[in-house]
């Protein structure tokens, strides 16, 4: 149930990020900003729901405050600069360099997400499965 | 309830990397044994040129990319606990590579002595992989279809390591020789289906729709290709052994399953939506390709007459170890290795606070520049059209052996510039001038 829902959240910004690169591909910069603009904040959000609902919720429940969503947050951290690397290559105008780091950031994200969809969303179902209704609420309303 | 779930990094980069450099080496030796041994190589599958070709194709490039990737992977994506990951890769690295070695110069005439090393090293080396990776899978909570697909690959493996097992030991006289002929025949069937086509199957289902960003395969076919897959092997091998009509049948079916496979892998890739390409994407449709074909041609085979037959049969081999396994043996790497680094790179410079934010890391496309990737892809399609004209032109042999030696030293260049502009980037970081000399900042 949690899995399902973030794991569509997942490919709600693959498709937005797909946008902006495909349109910098294009040389399109404009249409690029606007697309790359919409993935980062979807992405900023996935990000922070995990990391204020999701995972104190999971650590509180499991005991497991060193084990995987620690690793998961230090993942985030990796996207996020990654991101940030990317705003400034289209702020500059350098389509090329974004064409470059954009790559290293879909496989970054796309293995992340393959741990957590694998892993840790079950994980977090099974274990937060009493919860799971409430949580999904808070999570679509964030 | 922790136990299927290690989400810690990956292990040290020296233990995929050792196998994924050592991959393009072996396929030089066979291009060169191609090369000098010319048409007679080819002229029959048993001849024992082909023999010590195929097994430096298929043990030292496929076998030994694939142990690598999986010692590198199990752990990150599956949630296989690996322990003393370092000194598991240097074993089996070390034993894989030293038993295909002995292996292929048993055939070339090395004694019996070269086949009974060849049984004990490889029969340790790949029979421990399968030992932890059987476990740590075992072990897994979560029953996805990667992890039941994987489980399978990994049968299939452990199948055909025992029948070349005791193929090895007919050829070092301590065996059984009178069943060489079939076992053969399964050693190779198991090997290559069970074992390489069934992995690469695993792979595609969960990173073409990842990384391509293609609609998922359907749930039927991930769910039962493996099974279908082994029931189909296990027919085969059951009406070979006891000489049951309808022998033919399930090879048919095999070739449908693989062309159905093929032809749905590149219909996916055909509707990504992701428009920028590389080399990596056009090694996987060539050997989706190399696929399709390879299973036409395998049923052409079949049912043509038996000189036609034998030389169909050899261009469906040829096309699926170099056109279709080797393709995307290569496409993965070219994704692998340059993410590997980066992320080493990048968890080197998190630990190293005082000059974290003074250094910017070379991105995957900097680390293994597109022209030269996409340099080399042109090679392997060359040297592959020219082997496939060889079949029925022996006069164009030597140059296509010619274009896979090149093909291949292409290939290695390509992964030892990223492995050594890791060494150079290590270097810059350690010796940043704001580094604190010598002190690593521990978390
Ligand atoms: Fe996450």
């Amino acid at each position: 149930m949690l899995t399902d829902f973030l794991t569509a959240d997942h490919g709600d910004c693959d498709e937005l990020f797909a946008k902006a690169e495909n349109a910098a591909a294009d040389g399109d910069r404009a249409v690029a900003q606007a697309a790359y603009a919409g993935f980062e904040a979807a992405m900023e959000r996935h990000l922070s729901i995990e990391e204020t609902v999701l995972f104190p919720e999971f650590e509180a429940r499991s005991g497991m405050v060193g084990g995987p969503t620690a690793v998961m947050r230090m993942e985030h951290g990796q996207i996020r600069a990654m991101m940030a690397q990317l705003r400034q290559a289209l702020e500059d105008r350098e389509l090329d360099d974004f064409l470059g780091l954009s790559e290293t950031l879909h496989i970054l994200i796309q293995q992340h997400n393959m741990k957590e969809e694998q892993m840790l969303y079950p994980l977090c179902d099974s274990t937060l499965a009493d919860r799971a209704q409430i949580l999904l609420e808070r999570m679509q309303a964030y | 309830m922790s136990a299927g779930l290690s989400l810690e990094q990956a292990p040290p980069l020296s233990v995929p990397l050792r196998f994924f450099l050592s991959a393009p080496l072996f396929g030089l030796a066979a291009a060169g044994l191609l090369l000098w041994l010319g048409p007679d190589a080819l002229a029959s599958r048993w001849s024992a040129g082909a023999l010590a070709l195929t097994h430096l194709l298929v043990l030292g490039v496929l076998t030994m990319v694939m142990c690598g990737a999986l010692l590198q992977m199990m752990p990150v994506l599956v949630g296989v606990r690996v322990a003393r990951p370092r000194l598991l890769g240097t074993l089996c690295h070390g034993l894989l590579l030293l038993g295909t070695l002995s292996l292929a110069s048993g055939f070339l005439g090395a004694g019996r002595e070269a086949f009974r090393a060849a049984v004990a090293l490889l029969g340790l080396g790949l029979g421990g992989f399968l030992a932890v990776m059987g476990l740590g899978l075992a072990r897994v909570a979560q029953m996805q279809d990667n992890v039941r697909g994987m489980r399978w690959a990994l049968l299939g493996l452990a199948l055909t390591l025992g029948l070349g097992l005791l193929l090895g030991l007919g050829h070092s006289d301590l065996g059984l020789p009178l069943w060489r002929l079939p076992l053969t025949d399964l050693h190779l069937a198991w090997g290559l289906l069970g074992w390489i086509a069934a992995l690469v199957a695993v792979v595609a289902g969960q990173v073409v729709p990842m990384f391509q960003m293609t609609p998922p395969y359907p749930p039927l076919l991930r769910r039962w290709l493996a099974p279908g897959l082994f029931a189909l092997l296990g027919w085969r091998s059951l009406a070979a052994g006891y000489g049951l009509p309808l022998a033919q049948l399930p090879v048919l079916l095999l070739a449908a399953l693989w062309a159905t496979f093929a032809l749905l892998t590149l219909r996916l890739l055909a509707r990504r939506r992701r428009k920028v390409g590389d080399a990596s994407l056009d090694f996987w449709r060539l050997g989706m390709l190399a696929l399709l074909l390879a299973a036409l041609i395998g049923a052409a085979a079949l049912l043509a007459a038996p000189a036609a037959a034998a030389t169909l049969g050899l261009a469906a081999a040829l096309l699926f170890l170099l056109g279709f396994a080797l393709s995307v043996v290569n496409g993965m790497l070219y994704k692998i290795v340059p993410f590997l680094v980066w992320l080493h790179l990048q968890q080197r410079l998190a630990t190293r606070i005082e000059v974290r934010h003074r250094i910017v890391l070379p991105n995957m496309k900097s680390l293994l520049p597109e022209p030269r990737t996409r340099r080399q892809f042109h090679l392997h399609l060359a040297a592959l059209v020219v082997l496939l004209a060889a079949v029925p032109l022996p006069a164009l042999l030597r140059p296509a052996a010619a274009l896979w030696l090149a093909d291949f030293a292409l290939l290695g260049l390509n992964l030892l510039g990223a492995a050594r502009r890791y060494r150079a980037e290590c270097r810059r970081i350690d010796r940043h001038p704001d580094a604190v000399s010598g002190s690593p900042a521990s978390a």
